[in-house]
């Protein structure tokens, strides 16, 4: 019984030990601290004075022109951040550049009636016709629903001698130039939201309900192209890829809904460029 | 007879080993709580100084290698922030708040190493 005992209060006075130990050692407590981490630029552009955003292929979009939008906005906030002095020159018919990439006319050609894709069945109506000629003059690629109907365009970006003679143009500028879908999108199915309810007490209880939704809103793909100006090389690609949905009785502005979603990764695309602070909350334990 | 005098060893290894541990780990908490006055008054490179020295002092002292990671996250050198939230982690696998700054780290360090991933 003894032994048993004197095992015990061994064994109680190992524990309190240990428990002073770690008093002794720790147990400080912790401080939340602001942090702002620098996160290296994406490209070296310390080669170049000037960036010239040439414009972007877009489809026929209904309410907004994700072209003309993606290059004001890309030039206002690349003077904003003063980066590089950015060129004000017309953006490039890229389009029709594009659709004669697409028919494989060599580049030095001189323009002709822009062929139609081949992989897209051509709408030989007058309607049809009458509104690919509206889009290819507005800028826009007729036929454009889905990325993969911008894929088929994409070489354009890799005719070096074309971003060259660009390039030359514009003092041999960093070109930035792509691709912007920019479309409607709705979804139905099933959404978790909260509900709000009052015990017998008087107390809040929010409870998750399931519920059957109609939601409809956009889809913003923008591909940003950097090519060299003076090489005509492409120097680097990202794409994007930003969703957003409303209630189906909501009236939200197109416009509002796609400065919405390039407000979400213009951080991203100005890091491509110039170093980012991105901040955040880290704990210092003591 | 001979497991008693292992346990008398034991013993006594502990107690004069401890002394000279609590020591070591007394220095390495000087140096972090100064390290914590210092960061929080911005001063990140002093605090990277106290907190490398408290993690010589004291290897075993998860909460420097802790704040040594949040300061080489500061000054943006994140390899070096891995590595030393790798080792706080390591030596406190349930410490919910080290896991809470890894996982933000993480967040944050995989967007930056997004760069390599497309060029042509």
């Amino acid at each position: 019984m003894i032994e048993r005992l004197r095992k015990t209060v061994a064994s109680l006075s190992l524990v309190l030990a240990c428990v002073g130990a770690q008093t002794a050692c720790g147990g400080g407590g912790f401080v939340e601290i602001p942090i702002e981490t620098p996160i290296a630029p994406k490209l070296d552009i310390t080669p170049f004075q000037r960036v010239y955003v040439a414009g972007f292929l877009a489809g026929a979009g209904e309410d907004v022109d994700a072209n003309m939008e993606t290059v004001r906005l890309i030039r206002s906030q690349l003077r904003n951040k003063n980066i590089l002095r950015v060129v004000d020159a017309d953006t490039l018919p890229l389009a029709e550049r594009a659709l004669q990439e697409v028919g494989s006319t060599p580049s030095d050609a001189p323009a002709e009636p822009p062929a139609p894709p081949p992989a897209e069945p051509a709408d030989t109506t007058p309607e049809g016709q009458a509104a690919a000629a509206e889009a290819l003059e507005a800028g826009q690629l007729p036929l454009v629903r889905e990325e993969r109907d911008l894929e088929q365009y994409a070489k354009v970006f890799a005719d070096t001698e074309f971003w060259k003679k660009v390039g030359e143009e514009h003092e041999q500028a960093l070109i930035v130039t792509g691709s912007v879908l920019f479309v409607p999108h709705a979804r139905s199915g099933f959404v978790q939201r909260e509900q709000e309810a009052y015990d017998s007490f008087g107390r809040r209880i929010v409870t998750p309900v399931r519920t059957y939704m109609e939601r409809k809103g956009y889809i913003l793909r923008p591909t940003f192209v950097f090519i060299d100006g003076r090489t005509g090389e492409q120097l680097y690609s990202e794409s994007f890829r930003e969703e957003i949905l409303y209630n189906a009785n909501q009236q939200t502005p197109a416009l509002s809904s796609y400065f919405e979603l390039m407000d979400r990764l213009l951080p991203t695309f100005l890091n491509t460029l110039s170093a980012q602070k991105i901040r955040g909350n880290r704990v210092l334990i003591k | 007879m001979p497991a008693r005098h292992l346990t008398f060893a034991v013993v006594f290894l502990l107690l004069t080993a401890c002394p000279s541990w609590a020591e070591q780990r007394g220095q390495a908490k000087e140096q972090v709580e100064f390290g914590v006055q210092v960061a929080q008054r911005g001063l990140w490179r002093e605090a990277i100084y106290r907190w490398e020295r408290a993690t010589q002092l004291d290897p075993t002292y998860a909460a420097a290698f802790n704040n040594l990671a949040v300061a080489y996250e500061q000054s943006g050198q994140l390899d070096k922030a891995r590595a030393a939230y790798d080792k706080a982690i390591a030596l406190e696998p349930n410490n919910q708040l080290i896991k809470q700054n890894y996982d933000l780290f993480k967040e944050l360090n995989d967007r930056a190493a997004q760069k390599d991933g497309s060029q042509p």
